[in-house]
């Protein structure tokens, strides 16, 4: 199927109607059929990766509705192109999509009683949006998408508890500032170059010799602002921890592996294919000035971390602090910085679906997710626990997890450009997460309160009931994908050479400087 | 020494793969069937320690083995390489594995501990990720199975899950993630970045000395990350965690800290001074000296604080701090028969210190005592365990005709080649203080009256105790006679 990269978004927004239709006649269809499209659009874009890695020149383009690009500037038509980087992210949101929506059956039920068909058709919207900016070949087109994105996770967010509303507030709030900076960042672009299509601008950037035009130095502020706002770069985090903390446990499984992720693709492709590695890195100061907010970035988040005493607002610290890591391996600039930062995405979408399908777990079986309800949780939930501590040595950066090797490029990129505040806020914030995890794995195998009282009679006696440590493990609609996510977790990690020689063939193009002169 | 034949075989990652085979089996089996369990583990520890034997006769014959397992990075691959250093090691932590397993059968069930089953559990990842240690072939794949090691022995440290367990584990993981993550891997990643040109493979036989190029500096700042990375050979000041791990059950004390894990570490700390940096280079760096000296204080300080400490476990722990300081002495001598001297020592020390963490454990399962100065007569009524101690503790000490004596002598030998008279008196003065803290022991235990005299309770711990500690007292007389085979094995005439 040659079209298959369409398809990728048709199918969820297929799906998506079909369950808002379908749905009124009969709550129960709308799990099968959003599981369905997934896989038919997890399937398209398998199918797309493959023909990228296969066509001569590593991308592949549609150009919707027949609107010719011919005339230049690159016409007015929307064109969907995927090229190895597009193809790998779009191929991670569809499986982290796929995943979750096989997971989504118990939680969804209990959480948002008699509004699954409202939920199942956001929850696809959402996919189409994300996997909407993967895609697309226009810059005006992203906005759409995100708004897309953003929209539909207002919704899905608020479904939630009580305190998810105001959550959604601040989101809304945020959300929209950065992307009307965006807009208006792209109306410049528009105003200077004439086009929106992304190769058309990077064209006209080649060809007017706009590199030291001040409107373009605006657009790009305004462009990069938006979104380092919208991916809850430091400053600019406070909708996060909130609306994932309130959100149902299906939203903010699927809204935390992808919506800072996605982000950080729109900054690399907005960085290297629409700016241009020079424009970017080298006609403006953000590379200097970016490293160090990206420090200050993975500190504060990394402390704000520490002070969590529950688990999902501690992991969405954590992705704040993840998110820091992205920025600075982009902005190091260099070779291995960005391959570090791109394998992140995929490998922080994985660990942080897995880490968060846990702690959904742990909710929907202990009804808290707070330090303190964890105890005798392994020997209760053993499967469950390997999976999220699976999640967690990654985070750490311990081998043979795909952790492990993001963190590993990204230092490299910091040694090569010799960034070494970046590598010492890398091992600083390493090291936090080692407290954090081994603090939650503490808490579950020991039998010791904050304090330091042995809670126990000693011999392995935690101090609780039978009822409380008795094997009980989680439904299997919840569990398999949560191993499944664990699994992939290590096997991106093994053949994570892999996944780089795609990301090395997409970069190939940019002439990064490696700082590595071999003889 | 540069094998020439390189065979392609299977054995070492069945030796890696051993344990993991024999884990299903321990949790198959689980609580219930605890017979069947230590079945399970027996089997793990022989089928490991046949196949590590039988790969003996091919490295005395000078061929080397190589499996390839995966390719990590374009040019680095996942390679298990067994060669003369990194089998003895293999050899002594299997084979010390079969004795560990009857010890802890009669100390855990001696003991009534709880939660066997993840004790044998999580016993067994320790083993492969130490057979996973001794036969890496390069850099990254020897980090792999070093933090594979760190995780996997941590719930046997906080076993006790009370307070002490709490504070030993964090001290543990705190001092072995920390070195970890933050000294040695950025220096693997420069490593991997500049080491070969563009090859990048971090190979221990092709890459020797390839670490030359750079300029001194950095040469120096990457020898003493990599030497305080490796935070499990305890040199000091990142020692402590060792007497912090003495919380958990004596089996891991005398395996783990005091064979495998700890001698990982200084494995490690070998195959950098020995395989990256190589003798050459080495011994022509300007750094390179201070290793030498702090390995020299470690030994002497962890030394006299052992003479201070009445806890029987944490003088044993101060004891090995000081005896891993001569493994990296030696490797850090730079000549072919200190760094031989140092792979020895890694055996020698082993079967003598487990035989001195397992008559300690006998005592504690038997009587329930932990400190030296409770042992006064217990010689009498415990003569197998307390005889075991005496011959522990000579070869420790280092005299013919037990293996301690040789690993000291070509530690000796080499530092006399390269003209360090210093380390010599640093032995012997190092010596003399082991007799102080080792032999008092035996001597409290076997000449001092007690005020228990006629208790005649006290008696030998079980046979599962006793058998382990007699045969491995009697593999430090074997290491003397068979030290031939040891030093042909590594390389080196005897």
């Amino acid at each position: 199927m040659s079209d298959s990269i369409v398809w990728i978004v048709l199918f969820p927004l297929i799906g998506a109607v079909a369950c808002a239709l379908l749905g009124s006649f009969s709550k129960r269809i709308c799990y099968p059929v959003s599981v369905l499209s997934m896989v038919l659009s997890v399937w398209a874009s398998i199918q797309t990766l493959m023909q990228a890695i296969d066509s001569s020149d590593h991308q592949i383009s549609y150009i919707l509705g027949g609107w010719s690009l011919d005339f230049f500037p690159r016409g007015v038509g929307i064109e969907f192109r995927a090229d190895l980087l597009g193809a790998l992210i779009t191929l991670v949101v569809t499986g982290v999509g796929l995943i979750v929506s096989m997971y989504s059956k118990v939680p969804v039920q209990r959480q948002t009683p008699g509004k699954e068909p409202m939920y199942y058709a956001l929850f696809l919207l959402q996919i189409v949006g994300l996997a909407g900016i993967t895609l697309t070949g226009d810059a005006f087109n992203l906005y759409v998408l995100i708004e897309v994105a953003a929209l539909t996770g207002y919704g899905l967010i608020a479904l939630g508890s009580n305190r998810a509303a105001a959550a959604t507030f601040t989101y809304v709030i945020l959300g929209t500032i950065g992307a009307s900076l965006y807009l208006l960042g792209v109306g410049y672009l528009y105003l200077k170059t004439g086009t929106l299509n992304m190769v058309g601008i990077h064209e006209a950037i080649q060809a007017n010799e706009l590199h030291s035009s001040p409107t373009m130095q605006v657009a790009f502020i305004l462009v990069l602002l938006g979104i380092l706002i919208k991916m809850a770069f430091f400053p600019f985090h406070a909708w996060l921890p909130k609306s994932y903390c309130h959100a149902p446990t299906t939203t903010s499984c699927l809204l935390a592996p992808l919506v800072t992720k996605v982000m950080i693709y729109v900054m690399i492709r907005m960085v290297l294919s629409v700016f241009g590695v020079e424009f970017s890195f080298e006609s403006t100061w953000w590379g200097e000035i970016l490293p160090w907010l990206v420090v200050v970035a993975i500190v504060c988040a990394a402390i704000m971390a520490l002070a969590q005493r529950e688990i999902k607002s501690m992991l969405a610290y954590l992705i704040v602090a993840e998110v820091g890591y992205m920025v600075g391996g982009v902005w190091i600039y260099n070779y291995f910085g960005l391959i570090g930062a791109i394998f992140h995405v995929i490998s922080d979408a994985c660990m942080t679906l897995c880490l968060f399908l846990g702690a959904g777990i742990i909710l929907e079986k202990c009804r808290t997710t707070h330090f303190d309800g964890l105890r005798g949780l392994f020997a209760k939930m053993p499967l469950t626990m390997i999976g999220f501590f699976i999640g967690g040595f990654s985070i750490i950066g311990l081998p043979p997890t795909c952790g492990f090797f993001s963190k590993w490029y990204l230092i490299t990129g910091g040694m090569v450009s010799e960034r070494w505040e970046y590598m010492v806020t890398l091992m600083f914030s390493t090291m936090v997460m080692v407290v954090l995890f081994f603090r939650l794995i503490e808490r579950i195998h020991l039998a010791v309160d904050e304090s330091g009282k042995n809670l126990g009679k000693g011999h392995g006696d935690l101090g609780l009931s039978k009822e409380q440590t008795r094997f009980d493990e989680a439904p299997l609609s919840m569990l398999i994908p949560l191993l499944l996510a664990a699994s992939i977790v290590i096997i991106v990690g093994i053949y994570n050479q892999e996944v780089v020689d795609q990301i090395e063939i997409f970069l190939r193009d940019y002439k990064l400087p490696t700082g590595v002169h071999y003889q | 020494m540069s094998p020439t034949v390189v065979v392609e075989d299977i054995r070492p990652l069945i030796a890696l793969l051993a344990p993991w085979v024999g884990l299903v089996g321990i949790i198959w089996a689980g609580e219930k069937r605890p017979n069947l369990r230590e079945l399970f583990t027996f089997i793990a520890a022989s089928v490991q320690a046949a196949v590590v034997l039988s790969l003996v006769p091919l490295i005395l014959s000078g061929a080397i083995v190589e499996f390839h397992i995966w390719q990590i990075f374009s040019y680095v691959p996942m390679l298990l390489r067994v060669d003369g250093p990194g089998l003895l090691f293999a050899c002594v932590a299997s084979v010390l594995w079969i004795a560990t397993t009857l010890y802890a059968v009669g100390y855990m069930r001696g003991l009534h501990e709880h939660a066997q089953t993840r004790f044998y559990s999580f016993f067994a990842l320790s083993l492969s990720a130490t057979m996973g240690v001794a036969f890496s072939a390069n850099l990254l794949t020897i980090y792999f199975f070093y933090e594979m090691l760190s995780v996997s022995t941590f719930p046997l440290v906080t076993h006790m899950q009370d307070k002490e367990a709490r504070t030993g584990g964090r001290t543990y993981l705190g001092y072995l993630l920390f070195t970890s993550l933050c000294l040695l891997l950025p220096a693997l990643s420069w490593c991997y970045v500049w080491l070969d040109g563009g090859h990048l493979t971090m190979d221990f036989i092709e890459d020797v000395g390839k670490v030359g190029h750079f300029g001194e500096t950095t040469q120096i700042v990457l020898l003493f990350l990599f030497t305080f990375g490796f935070a499990k050979a305890g040199l000091m000041p990142a020692h402590s965690w060792l007497p912090g791990a003495m919380v958990a059950p004596t089996p891991v004390s005398a395996l783990l800290h005091a064979v495998a894990v700890v001698k990982v570490g200084v494995f490690c700390i070998y195959r950098i001074y020995a395989d990256v940096f190589g003798a050459e280079v080495l011994s022509q760096m300007s750094g390179e000296e201070w290793t030498m000296v702090i390995a020299s204080a470690t030994i002497l300080i962890s030394s006299l604080i052992a003479l201070s400490q009445d806890n029987l476990k944490r003088r044993l722990a101060f004891s090995t701090i000081g005896q891993l300081g001569y493994v990296v002495l030696g490797a850090a001598i730079a000549t072919d028969r200190g760094q031989g001297g140092a792979v020895l020592h890694i055996a020698m020390h082993a079967c003598g210190k487990i035989t001195l963490f397992f008559c300690a454990g006998a005592i504690f399962v038997a009587t329930g005592k932990k400190y030296v100065s409770e042992l006064r007569g217990l010689g009498r009524k415990m003569p197998l365990t307390m005889g075991a101690f005496m011959i522990g503790a000579l070869s420790v000490i280092g005299l013919p005709p037990l293996g301690g004596f040789i690993s000291k002598w070509y530690i000796a030998l080499g530092a006399l080649d390269r003209d360090a008279i210093w380390v010599v008196v640093v032995l012997l003065i190092s010596s003399l203080l082991n007799v102080f803290y080792l032999l008092p022991v035996a001597v409290t235990a076997f000449f001092r009256d007690s005020e228990t005299e006629n208790d005649s309770s006290i008696k030998e711990a079980p046979w599962q105790c006793v058998l382990p500690l007699v045969l491995t007292a009697l593999g430090c007389f074997l290491l003397f006679f068979w030290s031939d085979v040891l030093l042909q094995m590594i390389g080196l005439q005897p």
